[in-house]
Protein backbone atom coordinates (compact mmCIF):
# COMPACT_ATOMS: atom_id res chain seq x y z
CA UNK A 1 0.00 0.00 0.00
CA UNK A 2 1.24 3.48 -0.82
CA UNK A 3 2.10 5.87 1.95
CA UNK A 4 0.09 9.06 2.26
CA UNK A 5 1.72 12.06 0.68
CA UNK A 6 3.98 13.86 3.11
CA UNK A 7 1.96 16.63 4.65
CA UNK A 8 3.29 19.97 5.69
CA UNK A 9 3.90 20.55 9.36
CA UNK A 10 1.13 22.46 11.10
CA UNK A 11 2.96 25.33 12.74
CA UNK A 12 1.55 27.87 15.17
CA UNK A 13 0.48 31.15 13.58
CA UNK A 14 -0.72 34.44 14.95
CA UNK A 15 -4.19 35.72 14.28
CA UNK A 16 -5.21 39.26 15.11
CA UNK A 17 -8.72 39.81 16.38
CA UNK A 18 -10.42 41.99 13.78
CA UNK A 19 -13.98 41.78 15.00
CA UNK A 20 -16.04 40.32 17.84
CA UNK A 21 -19.69 39.49 17.23
CA UNK A 22 -22.05 38.62 20.06
CA UNK A 23 -24.24 35.94 18.50
CA UNK A 24 -26.29 35.00 21.58
CA UNK A 25 -25.95 35.72 25.31
CA UNK A 26 -23.49 32.81 25.59
CA UNK A 27 -21.90 32.70 22.15
CA UNK A 28 -19.47 35.01 20.46
CA UNK A 29 -17.77 34.92 17.08
CA UNK A 30 -14.11 35.86 16.98
CA UNK A 31 -13.07 37.07 13.53
CA UNK A 32 -9.32 36.85 13.00
CA UNK A 33 -6.99 38.13 10.34
CA UNK A 34 -4.37 35.44 9.81
CA UNK A 35 -1.48 36.41 7.54
CA UNK A 36 -0.35 33.50 5.40
CA UNK A 37 -3.32 31.29 6.28
CA UNK A 38 -3.02 28.33 3.86
CA UNK A 39 -6.77 28.03 3.37
CA UNK A 40 -9.21 25.45 4.65
CA UNK A 41 -12.22 23.40 3.69
CA UNK A 42 -15.65 24.00 5.20
CA UNK A 43 -15.96 21.75 8.26
CA UNK A 44 -12.31 21.79 9.36
CA UNK A 45 -11.12 23.10 12.72
CA UNK A 46 -8.15 24.81 14.33
CA UNK A 47 -6.30 24.41 17.60
CA UNK A 48 -6.10 27.56 19.70
CA UNK A 49 -3.35 28.03 22.31
CA UNK A 50 -3.42 30.54 25.15
CA UNK A 51 -0.34 31.42 27.21
CA UNK A 52 -0.47 33.04 30.66
CA UNK A 53 2.18 35.44 31.98
CA UNK A 54 4.07 32.64 33.71
CA UNK A 55 4.16 30.46 30.60
CA UNK A 56 1.21 28.22 31.54
CA UNK A 57 -0.58 27.14 28.37
CA UNK A 58 -3.97 25.74 27.46
CA UNK A 59 -5.12 24.42 24.07
CA UNK A 60 -8.57 23.73 22.66
CA UNK A 61 -10.04 22.90 19.25
CA UNK A 62 -12.65 25.10 17.55
CA UNK A 63 -14.47 24.60 14.27
CA UNK A 64 -13.96 27.23 11.63
CA UNK A 65 -17.28 28.95 10.98
CA UNK A 66 -16.17 31.09 8.05
CA UNK A 67 -16.17 30.00 4.43
CA UNK A 68 -12.88 29.16 2.77
CA UNK A 69 -13.75 31.86 0.26
CA UNK A 70 -12.43 34.81 2.32
CA UNK A 71 -8.63 34.53 2.24
CA UNK A 72 -6.57 35.13 5.40
CA UNK A 73 -9.70 35.59 7.48
CA UNK A 74 -11.09 33.07 9.95
CA UNK A 75 -14.17 33.18 12.13
CA UNK A 76 -14.43 30.95 15.19
CA UNK A 77 -17.74 30.84 17.03
CA UNK A 78 -17.28 29.99 20.68
CA UNK A 79 -19.86 29.05 23.32
CA UNK A 80 -18.97 30.04 26.87
CA UNK A 81 -18.87 27.01 29.13
CA UNK A 82 -19.31 28.23 32.71
CA UNK A 83 -16.75 25.83 34.13
CA UNK A 84 -14.46 26.14 31.12
CA UNK A 85 -10.89 27.34 31.08
CA UNK A 86 -10.51 28.72 27.56
CA UNK A 87 -14.02 29.57 26.36
CA UNK A 88 -14.75 32.21 29.06
CA UNK A 89 -11.55 33.98 27.98
CA UNK A 90 -12.46 33.90 24.29
CA UNK A 91 -16.06 34.98 24.90
CA UNK A 92 -15.49 37.47 27.73
CA UNK A 93 -11.92 38.74 27.81
CA UNK A 94 -10.59 38.88 24.26
CA UNK A 95 -10.62 42.34 22.61
CA UNK A 96 -10.23 43.63 19.09
CA UNK A 97 -6.51 43.98 18.34
CA UNK A 98 -5.46 41.10 20.63
CA UNK A 99 -3.51 38.25 19.10
CA UNK A 100 -4.35 34.59 19.30
CA UNK A 101 -2.10 31.63 18.51
CA UNK A 102 -3.62 28.97 16.33
CA UNK A 103 -2.68 26.14 14.01
CA UNK A 104 -4.54 24.28 11.34
CA UNK A 105 -6.54 23.53 9.35
CA UNK A 106 -7.16 20.15 10.98
CA UNK A 107 -9.42 17.31 9.87
CA UNK A 108 -10.51 16.40 6.40
CA UNK A 109 -13.37 13.95 6.81
CA UNK A 110 -16.15 16.17 8.15
CA UNK A 111 -15.88 18.56 5.19
CA UNK A 112 -18.03 19.65 2.30
CA UNK A 113 -17.38 21.74 -0.75
CA UNK A 114 -19.60 22.53 -3.70
CA UNK A 115 -17.79 19.98 -5.86
CA UNK A 116 -19.17 17.19 -3.66
CA UNK A 117 -22.72 18.09 -4.70
CA UNK A 118 -25.76 16.96 -2.79
CA UNK A 119 -28.45 16.86 -1.73
CA UNK A 120 -26.88 18.21 1.42
CA UNK A 121 -28.50 17.46 4.75
CA UNK A 122 -27.19 19.34 7.78
CA UNK A 123 -28.33 18.63 11.32
CA UNK A 124 -27.08 20.76 14.19
CA UNK A 125 -27.57 21.10 17.91
CA UNK A 126 -26.52 24.33 19.64
CA UNK A 127 -23.00 25.45 18.77
CA UNK A 128 -22.73 22.38 16.55
CA UNK A 129 -23.97 24.76 13.85
CA UNK A 130 -20.46 26.25 13.46
CA UNK A 131 -18.81 23.87 10.97
CA UNK A 132 -22.15 23.54 9.14
CA UNK A 133 -22.31 27.33 8.85
CA UNK A 134 -18.94 27.26 7.10
CA UNK A 135 -20.55 24.90 4.56
CA UNK A 136 -23.59 27.16 4.10
CA UNK A 137 -21.42 30.26 3.76
CA UNK A 138 -19.21 28.48 1.24
CA UNK A 139 -22.28 27.33 -0.69
CA UNK A 140 -23.58 30.93 -0.78
CA UNK A 141 -20.18 32.39 -1.72
CA UNK A 142 -20.05 30.08 -4.72
CA UNK A 143 -23.64 30.79 -5.73
CA UNK A 144 -24.36 27.08 -5.46
CA UNK A 145 -27.92 25.82 -5.81
CA UNK A 146 -27.19 22.35 -4.39
CA UNK A 147 -30.45 21.31 -2.65
CA UNK A 148 -29.71 21.81 1.04
CA UNK A 149 -31.70 21.36 4.22
CA UNK A 150 -30.66 22.41 7.70
CA UNK A 151 -32.43 21.10 10.79
CA UNK A 152 -31.24 23.11 13.77
CA UNK A 153 -32.07 22.42 17.40
CA UNK A 154 -31.70 25.21 19.98
CA UNK A 155 -32.96 25.67 23.51
CA UNK A 156 -34.79 28.93 22.83
CA UNK A 157 -35.07 31.55 20.11
CA UNK A 158 -32.42 33.73 21.75
CA UNK A 159 -30.01 30.76 21.70
CA UNK A 160 -30.26 30.38 17.90
CA UNK A 161 -26.80 31.24 16.56
CA UNK A 162 -26.66 33.07 13.19
CA UNK A 163 -30.45 33.45 13.18
CA UNK A 164 -30.62 36.52 10.95
CA UNK A 165 -27.92 35.26 8.60
CA UNK A 166 -29.66 31.90 8.21
CA UNK A 167 -32.86 33.72 7.39
CA UNK A 168 -31.06 35.89 4.86
CA UNK A 169 -29.31 32.93 3.23
CA UNK A 170 -32.63 31.16 2.85
CA UNK A 171 -34.32 34.26 1.43
CA UNK A 172 -31.61 35.20 -1.04
CA UNK A 173 -30.11 31.85 -2.04
CA UNK A 174 -31.51 29.04 -4.07
CA UNK A 175 -32.42 25.59 -2.83
CA UNK A 176 -31.84 26.14 0.89
CA UNK A 177 -34.45 25.25 3.49
CA UNK A 178 -33.95 25.84 7.21
CA UNK A 179 -36.01 24.10 9.90
CA UNK A 180 -35.75 25.14 13.54
CA UNK A 181 -36.74 23.27 16.64
CA UNK A 182 -36.77 24.99 20.04
CA UNK A 183 -36.53 22.44 22.80
CA UNK A 184 -37.11 24.44 26.00
CA UNK A 185 -38.81 27.77 25.43
CA UNK A 186 -40.84 28.83 22.40
CA UNK A 187 -42.24 32.28 21.62
CA UNK A 188 -46.02 32.56 21.26
CA UNK A 189 -47.26 31.24 17.93
CA UNK A 190 -43.89 29.67 17.16
CA UNK A 191 -44.36 27.91 13.81
CA UNK A 192 -41.41 25.51 14.11
CA UNK A 193 -40.85 22.32 16.05
CA UNK A 194 -40.99 22.29 19.84
CA UNK A 195 -39.11 19.16 20.86
CA UNK A 196 -35.79 17.38 20.64
CA UNK A 197 -34.99 15.98 17.23
CA UNK A 198 -36.52 12.51 16.89
CA UNK A 199 -37.09 9.97 14.16
CA UNK A 200 -40.51 11.38 13.18
CA UNK A 201 -39.04 14.85 12.77
CA UNK A 202 -36.18 13.48 10.71
CA UNK A 203 -38.63 11.56 8.51
CA UNK A 204 -40.55 14.81 7.87
CA UNK A 205 -37.57 17.04 7.22
CA UNK A 206 -35.03 14.86 5.47
CA UNK A 207 -34.95 13.45 1.98
CA UNK A 208 -35.70 9.77 1.52
CA UNK A 209 -32.60 7.55 1.61
CA UNK A 210 -32.92 6.71 -2.10
CA UNK A 211 -31.91 10.29 -2.92
CA UNK A 212 -28.59 9.52 -1.17
CA UNK A 213 -28.11 12.81 0.66
CA UNK A 214 -24.73 13.68 2.11
CA UNK A 215 -25.40 14.02 5.82
CA UNK A 216 -23.44 16.05 8.38
CA UNK A 217 -24.48 15.94 12.03
CA UNK A 218 -22.84 18.13 14.66
CA UNK A 219 -23.83 18.82 18.23
CA UNK A 220 -23.60 17.42 21.72
CA UNK A 221 -23.04 13.67 21.95
CA UNK A 222 -26.62 12.65 22.95
CA UNK A 223 -28.03 14.53 19.94
CA UNK A 224 -25.45 13.12 17.54
CA UNK A 225 -25.94 9.58 18.84
CA UNK A 226 -29.73 9.68 18.59
CA UNK A 227 -29.83 11.47 15.22
CA UNK A 228 -27.26 9.17 13.60
CA UNK A 229 -29.02 6.07 14.93
CA UNK A 230 -32.43 7.33 13.75
CA UNK A 231 -31.07 8.14 10.28
CA UNK A 232 -29.65 4.61 9.96
CA UNK A 233 -33.04 3.25 11.05
CA UNK A 234 -34.71 5.38 8.37
CA UNK A 235 -32.52 3.62 5.82
CA UNK A 236 -29.68 6.07 5.25
CA UNK A 237 -26.29 4.52 4.50
CA UNK A 238 -24.04 4.75 7.57
CA UNK A 239 -21.11 5.63 5.30
CA UNK A 240 -22.84 8.83 4.13
CA UNK A 241 -23.52 10.08 7.66
CA UNK A 242 -20.60 12.09 9.01
CA UNK A 243 -20.62 13.15 12.63
CA UNK A 244 -18.77 15.59 14.80
CA UNK A 245 -19.43 16.04 18.49
CA UNK A 246 -19.27 19.13 20.63
CA UNK A 247 -19.33 18.37 24.28
CA UNK A 248 -18.77 20.38 27.39
CA UNK A 249 -15.57 18.46 28.06
CA UNK A 250 -14.15 21.17 30.26
CA UNK A 251 -13.31 23.56 27.39
CA UNK B 1 8.40 31.09 21.57
CA UNK B 2 4.78 31.66 22.39
CA UNK B 3 2.96 34.92 22.56
CA UNK B 4 1.37 35.86 25.87
CA UNK B 5 -2.41 36.05 25.89
CA UNK B 6 -3.33 39.33 27.56
CA UNK B 7 -5.49 38.69 30.59
CA UNK B 8 -5.38 34.90 30.43
CA UNK B 9 -4.89 33.27 33.82
CA UNK B 10 -5.70 29.64 33.16
CA UNK B 11 -6.48 26.92 35.58
CA UNK B 12 -3.45 25.32 37.20
CA UNK B 13 -3.16 21.60 37.61
CA UNK B 14 -3.79 19.89 40.91
CA UNK B 15 -0.63 18.77 42.65
CA UNK B 16 -1.60 15.10 42.40
CA UNK B 17 -1.94 15.23 38.61
CA UNK B 18 1.43 16.88 38.05
CA UNK B 19 3.53 14.69 35.83
CA UNK B 20 0.53 12.78 34.57
CA UNK B 21 -0.82 15.25 32.01
CA UNK B 22 1.06 15.31 28.70
CA UNK B 23 1.70 18.72 27.09
CA UNK B 24 -1.40 20.52 25.81
CA UNK B 25 -3.84 18.22 27.64
CA UNK B 26 -6.46 19.05 30.27
CA UNK B 27 -8.31 16.83 32.71
CA UNK B 28 -11.91 15.72 32.34
CA UNK B 29 -14.11 13.83 34.76
CA UNK B 30 -16.68 12.63 32.22
CA UNK B 31 -15.91 10.37 29.31
CA UNK B 32 -16.32 12.33 26.05
CA UNK B 33 -17.35 10.46 22.91
CA UNK B 34 -15.78 11.07 19.52
CA UNK B 35 -16.44 9.20 16.31
CA UNK B 36 -16.75 9.99 12.66
CA UNK B 37 -20.08 8.33 11.94
CA UNK B 38 -23.02 6.40 13.37
CA UNK B 39 -22.32 3.92 16.15
CA UNK B 40 -22.27 0.40 14.64
CA UNK B 41 -24.26 -2.27 16.44
CA UNK B 42 -23.07 -5.76 15.57
CA UNK B 43 -24.94 -8.62 17.29
CA UNK B 44 -22.57 -10.70 19.41
CA UNK B 45 -23.65 -13.80 17.47
CA UNK B 46 -22.08 -12.24 14.34
CA UNK B 47 -19.01 -10.80 16.07
CA UNK B 48 -15.58 -12.29 15.46
CA UNK B 49 -12.05 -11.12 16.14
CA UNK B 50 -9.41 -12.00 13.55
CA UNK B 51 -5.65 -11.85 13.05
CA UNK B 52 -5.01 -11.53 9.31
CA UNK B 53 -2.42 -10.31 6.80
CA UNK B 54 1.25 -11.29 7.03
CA UNK B 55 0.73 -14.40 9.12
CA UNK B 56 1.38 -18.06 8.43
CA UNK B 57 -2.10 -18.93 9.55
CA UNK B 58 -4.94 -16.44 10.17
CA UNK B 59 -6.70 -16.76 13.53
CA UNK B 60 -10.28 -16.00 14.47
CA UNK B 61 -12.41 -16.12 17.60
CA UNK B 62 -16.16 -15.95 18.09
CA UNK B 63 -17.42 -13.78 20.97
CA UNK B 64 -17.71 -16.86 23.22
CA UNK B 65 -14.23 -18.04 22.32
CA UNK B 66 -12.82 -14.54 22.83
CA UNK B 67 -14.47 -14.18 26.24
CA UNK B 68 -13.13 -17.58 27.28
CA UNK B 69 -9.55 -16.28 26.88
CA UNK B 70 -7.73 -15.16 30.01
CA UNK B 71 -8.42 -11.49 30.72
CA UNK B 72 -7.03 -8.90 33.07
CA UNK B 73 -7.99 -5.66 34.78
CA UNK B 74 -6.09 -2.63 33.52
CA UNK B 75 -5.96 0.81 35.16
CA UNK B 76 -4.35 3.51 33.04
CA UNK B 77 -4.53 7.23 32.15
CA UNK B 78 -5.90 7.94 28.68
CA UNK B 79 -5.18 10.92 26.44
CA UNK B 80 -7.33 12.07 23.50
CA UNK B 81 -5.81 14.13 20.69
CA UNK B 82 -8.72 16.58 21.12
CA UNK B 83 -6.91 17.60 24.34
CA UNK B 84 -8.77 15.82 27.13
CA UNK B 85 -7.14 13.33 29.43
CA UNK B 86 -8.78 11.06 31.94
CA UNK B 87 -6.82 9.53 34.81
CA UNK B 88 -7.07 6.05 36.32
CA UNK B 89 -9.58 4.57 33.89
CA UNK B 90 -10.28 0.91 34.64
CA UNK B 91 -10.84 -1.65 31.93
CA UNK B 92 -11.10 -5.36 31.53
CA UNK B 93 -9.66 -6.97 28.44
CA UNK B 94 -7.63 -9.64 26.74
CA UNK B 95 -3.97 -8.82 26.27
CA UNK B 96 -2.96 -8.57 22.62
CA UNK B 97 -0.03 -10.82 23.63
CA UNK B 98 -2.60 -13.56 24.29
CA UNK B 99 -4.18 -13.04 20.86
CA UNK B 100 -0.81 -13.05 19.10
CA UNK B 101 0.52 -16.10 20.95
CA UNK B 102 1.76 -18.67 18.45
CA UNK B 103 1.40 -16.30 15.48
CA UNK B 104 4.37 -16.50 13.11
CA UNK B 105 4.93 -13.23 11.28
CA UNK B 106 7.54 -11.07 9.58
CA UNK B 107 5.32 -8.03 10.04
CA UNK B 108 6.43 -4.86 11.84
CA UNK B 109 3.13 -2.97 11.62
CA UNK B 110 -0.53 -3.56 12.27
CA UNK B 111 -3.72 -2.10 10.89
CA UNK B 112 -6.56 -2.42 13.38
CA UNK B 113 -9.88 -2.78 11.55
CA UNK B 114 -13.35 -2.15 12.88
CA UNK B 115 -17.08 -2.25 12.29
CA UNK B 116 -18.08 0.91 10.44
CA UNK B 117 -14.90 0.88 8.35
CA UNK B 118 -12.60 2.64 10.83
CA UNK B 119 -8.92 1.71 10.76
CA UNK B 120 -5.77 2.83 12.58
CA UNK B 121 -2.14 1.84 12.15
CA UNK B 122 0.36 0.95 14.87
CA UNK B 123 3.80 -0.62 15.12
CA UNK B 124 3.49 -4.27 16.17
CA UNK B 125 5.86 -3.70 19.09
CA UNK B 126 3.43 -1.14 20.55
CA UNK B 127 0.75 -3.82 20.69
CA UNK B 128 2.91 -6.47 22.34
CA UNK B 129 4.77 -6.80 25.62
CA UNK B 130 1.83 -5.98 27.89
CA UNK B 131 1.09 -2.58 26.32
CA UNK B 132 -2.23 -3.25 24.57
CA UNK B 133 -5.51 -5.05 25.10
CA UNK B 134 -8.82 -5.77 23.44
CA UNK B 135 -11.12 -4.37 26.13
CA UNK B 136 -14.72 -5.49 26.65
CA UNK B 137 -15.56 -3.79 29.96
CA UNK B 138 -15.12 -0.29 31.36
CA UNK B 139 -15.52 0.58 35.02
CA UNK B 140 -16.86 -2.89 35.76
CA UNK B 141 -19.63 -2.76 33.14
CA UNK B 142 -19.84 -4.17 29.61
CA UNK B 143 -18.40 -1.57 27.23
CA UNK B 144 -21.20 0.64 25.89
CA UNK B 145 -21.58 0.89 22.10
CA UNK B 146 -20.81 4.63 22.03
CA UNK B 147 -17.50 3.91 23.78
CA UNK B 148 -16.65 1.15 21.34
CA UNK B 149 -18.54 -1.88 22.65
CA UNK B 150 -18.69 -4.78 22.43
CA UNK B 151 -14.90 -4.48 22.28
CA UNK B 152 -12.29 -1.86 21.53
CA UNK B 153 -8.56 -1.77 21.28
CA UNK B 154 -6.87 -0.24 24.33
CA UNK B 155 -3.40 1.20 23.72
CA UNK B 156 -3.20 3.78 26.50
CA UNK B 157 0.38 4.93 25.87
CA UNK B 158 -0.68 6.44 22.51
CA UNK B 159 -3.35 9.07 21.75
CA UNK B 160 -6.73 7.48 22.14
CA UNK B 161 -7.70 7.43 18.45
CA UNK B 162 -5.26 4.51 18.24
CA UNK B 163 -7.49 2.63 20.71
CA UNK B 164 -9.91 1.77 17.92
CA UNK B 165 -13.57 1.38 18.85
CA UNK B 166 -15.64 -1.57 17.60
CA UNK B 167 -12.42 -3.39 16.73
CA UNK B 168 -12.84 -6.63 14.80
CA UNK B 169 -9.27 -7.61 14.11
CA UNK B 170 -5.66 -6.88 13.43
CA UNK B 171 -4.14 -7.01 9.96
CA UNK B 172 -0.39 -7.55 10.20
CA UNK B 173 1.68 -5.62 7.64
CA UNK B 174 5.34 -5.53 6.61
CA UNK B 175 5.20 -1.79 5.94
CA UNK B 176 3.48 1.04 7.75
CA UNK B 177 0.38 2.45 6.10
CA UNK B 178 -1.95 5.23 7.29
CA UNK B 179 -5.30 4.37 8.83
CA UNK B 180 -8.44 6.52 8.85
CA UNK B 181 -7.39 9.64 10.79
CA UNK B 182 -3.76 9.24 9.75
CA UNK B 183 -4.88 9.72 6.12
CA UNK B 184 -6.41 13.05 7.18
CA UNK B 185 -3.17 14.39 8.60
CA UNK B 186 -3.05 12.91 12.07
CA UNK B 187 0.29 11.54 13.24
CA UNK B 188 1.38 8.04 12.15
CA UNK B 189 2.53 7.17 15.71
CA UNK B 190 0.75 9.51 18.16
CA UNK B 191 2.85 9.67 21.34
CA UNK B 192 1.07 12.12 23.69
CA UNK B 193 4.26 12.82 25.66
CA UNK B 194 5.96 14.05 22.49
CA UNK B 195 2.71 15.79 21.47
CA UNK B 196 2.56 13.96 18.15
CA UNK B 197 -0.92 15.13 17.22
CA UNK B 198 -0.54 15.85 13.52
CA UNK B 199 1.72 14.80 10.69
CA UNK B 200 5.08 16.51 11.14
CA UNK B 201 4.74 17.03 14.93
Amino acid sequence: MARAAVQRRLSWRLGEVAELIDETPRVRSVVLGVAGWPGHRAGQHVDVRLTADDGYQAQRSYSIASAPDTPERLALTVERLDDGEVSPYLVGELRVGDTLELRGPIGGYFVWDVGMGGPLLLIAGGSGICPLMAMLRHRAARGSAVPTRLLYSSRSLEDVIYRDELHRLMATGKGLEVFHTLTRVQPPEWPGYRRRIDQDMLAEVTWPPDLHPLVFVCGPTPLVESVATALVQLGHEPGRIKTERFGPTGG
Amino acid sequence: MSVFSRGFKGRRRDADTRGRLPPGQYLVRGFPVLSAGPTPRTPLAEWTFSITGEVDEPKSWTWEQFRALPSETITRDIHCVTKWSKLDTTWEGVSVDTLLAGVETAADYVMAFCDGGYTTNLPLEDLSGGKAWVAFAYDGQPLEPEHGGPARLLVPHLYFWKSAKWVRGLQLMKDDSPGFWETYGYHMYGDPWREQRYSGD
